[in-house]
């Protein structure tokens, strides 16, 4: 039986990336009508673009079989270089290999960020209002129990040591220091007697704070026996750092406590105190000297 | 020669007998079904009956203790969720009713608790005697691996299981724990930061620590049982140090496959 020009020898176009892009152009279309025209124009653009090289490549002539001297070989048993062209299963295993990989990302990637992002996104903080400043007596210190987010209730409630150290250069001047142990965050008492008696408490607007006089001869922390002085200089134990403190402001004759920050050392006493103050850091990092160089980057810098 | 079947009067079995053979069908007709269609007789089969060196002894049941105790946890787990609530005002009220009003309540949250200790020694014990026999030599470090990231899996269950209880031993030993790993170089802070749910310890601590407690970490603890046991069955129980039989089956060689990730090496026309 004589092949008419080797026809029944399927005419099939050599393989072609082109599509990919042509029907990347139609979706982008479709999904630029109903999202916004400027993606309508891109997609028929790039599904204009692709289209015409996919045409390009399809009339190119494949393996050339229409010419007569060739019919012979097309009839042929392959040879062995033509048959280790590119194998159509490895091309179909690769695609739904990669097909699959692209779904999974799709669809695992927002999941993991949902996982992680919250946590390091939205999340400022109030100034928290401890109440008049006459509640504050000149040199005396103050344990000040408040709510860092009164939305979440009594879990938030926090305790800042207070100490009006009167008015300097003009200005009114506290010392707000974080009861937070700069070892791993237990909860520092002060060492010396509470006065219960004069506990009192003032209601702000968003939650009910305590004041409790107290005479601190020192600060100590009950869980690895950390310890520091009224300014907050470590003096024994495993803490890295003086004690944190709270930056302030006042507000219609009310102290306004607001973000803290991390203290390397504290030289001086009260309002002539100098503070080598750095940006907020979590307990048991160094701030200063060369294991400070191990944290480099803190969360709320990304912010 | 051929024999000639002879037909001889079916001889009647005594009545215990085929009382016993009636009986066993009416145990073995739904067993058999299943084991048609899903060859699970024959599969618990080679599971469980495997051989095993002859002069094994007591130590090597603590791997199944160590399971056991895993079970255990898993149940008195999931009974504990009917009245848990993991929430900074509910968690430590729920926990005290379980313990006390909540009908044997606390039976099931001291069977938790101790026998999350139990647990750990049981997996250190297990731990010991492999090393100890030498049974994480070749070929079974992998198994030891593996072992060894369901120990520190099990250690995450218990610093994400200590907080829940919300009093103050576990909340102010979380705060420690978090912490310290916030101490870390360079990724600790992040480490910390993703470990309370935010800038400060608060609801979102609670919440991520329980569904890490309840669902990530026993998935992957099961998970990884899974696969322990299968190099189990697949490499044999190691014999003891003095024992004079080699332990397991014989090393095999591992055909090196040919490209492509899921075909198998290409066969006659296409092969290169």
């Amino acid at each position: 039986m004589e092949p008419h020009n080797g026809d029944d020898k399927p005419h099939l176009p050599s393989p072609s990336i082109w599509p990919v892009g042509f029907a990347v152009g139609i979706a982008c279309m479709l999904a630029g009508i109903v999202v916004s025209t400027p993606a309508v124009i891109v997609g028929a653009v790039i599904a204009l673009v692709f289209g015409a090289l996919w045409a390009r490549d399809a009339m190119r002539p494949t393996q050339a079989p229409s010419q007569p001297d060739q019919v012979e070989t097309a009839m042929a048993e392959p040879e062995p270089e033509e048959v280790n062209r590119f194998p159509r299963n490895q091309f179909l295993e690769l695609t739904t290999l990669g097909i699959a990989g692209v779904i999974t990302a799709v669809v695992a990637l927002p999941v993991v960020g949902f996982a992680i992002l919250p946590a390091f996104t939205n999340q400022k903080r109030q100034g928290v209002d401890l109440g008049p400043t006459d509640n504050f007596p000149e040199n005396e210190w103050i344990e000040a129990t408040f709510l860092l987010d009164p939305s979440v209730g009594e879990v938030s409630r926090r305790t800042a040591f207070v100490r009006y150290n009167g008015v300097f250069e003009d200005l009114p001047s506290y010392t707000l220091i974080s009861n937070r142990c700069v070892h791993l965050g237990c909860p520092v008492q002060a060492a010396g007697p509470r006065r219960e008696d004069e506990r009192k408490t003032v209601d702000t607007e968003q939650a009910e704070i305590a004041l409790t006089p107290v005479l601190p001869a020192a600060y100590s922390c009950p869980c690895h026996g950390g310890a520091y002085d009224t300014e907050g200089n470590r003096t024994a134990g495993p803490p890295v750092r003086a004690m944190d403190r709270f930056k302030f402001d006042i507000d219609n004759g009310r102290l306004i406590l607001l973000d803290t920050f991390s203290v390397a050392k504290v030289e001086g006493e009260g309002a002539q105190a100098k503070l080598e103050a750095y940006g907020v850091q979590g307990p048991g990092e160094h701030v200063d000297g060369l294991e400070g160089w191990l944290y480099p980057l803190q969360p709320q810098d990304l912010r | 020669m051929l024999e000639t079947p002879q037909r001889q009067p079916p001889v009647p079995p005594p009545s215990r007998q085929r009382k016993q053979s009636r009986l066993s069908g009416l145990v073995w007709a739904p067993l058999n079904w299943l084991e048609e269609r899903s060859a699970i007789v024959s599969g618990t089969r080679y599971f469980l009956f495997r051989k095993v060196p002859s002069d094994s002894n007591w130590f090597h049941t603590l791997g199944s203790a160590t399971l056991t105790a895993f079970l255990v946890q898993v149940g008195t787990g999931v009974i504990l969720a009917f009245y848990y609530r993991p929430t900074p005002d509910g968690a430590y009220e729920s926990i005290r009713e379980i313990t006390h009003d909540v009908t044997l309540g606390w039976l099931v949250r001291g069977m938790h608790k101790w026998g999350a200790s139990v647990f750990i020694i049981l997996l250190f014990l297990h731990m010991a005697r492999v090393f100890l026999f030498g049974a994480y030599k070749y070929p079974r470090e992998l198994n030891w691996i593996v072992g060894f990231t369901i120990l520190v899996l099990g250690m995450l269950q218990g610093f994400t299981g200590y907080l829940l209880p919300w009093d103050q031993t576990a909340y102010w030993a979380t705060v420690v724990g978090i912490n310290l790993n916030g101490t870390g170089p360079i990724f600790g802070p992040f480490l910390a930061q993703f470990l309370r749910g935010g800038d400060e310890i608060g609801p979102n601590t609670i919440t991520i620590f329980y569904a890490m407690h309840m669902l990530l970490l026993p998935l992957a603890i099961g998970g990884l049982i899974f696969v322990h046991l299968y190099l189990v069955v697949r490499l044999g129980v190691s014999s003891p140090p003095w024992s004079r039989e080699a332990a397991g089956a014989a090393p095999t060689e591992v055909e090196p496959r040919g490209p492509g990730l899921v075909r198998p090496r290409a066969r006659g026309r296409f092969a290169r």
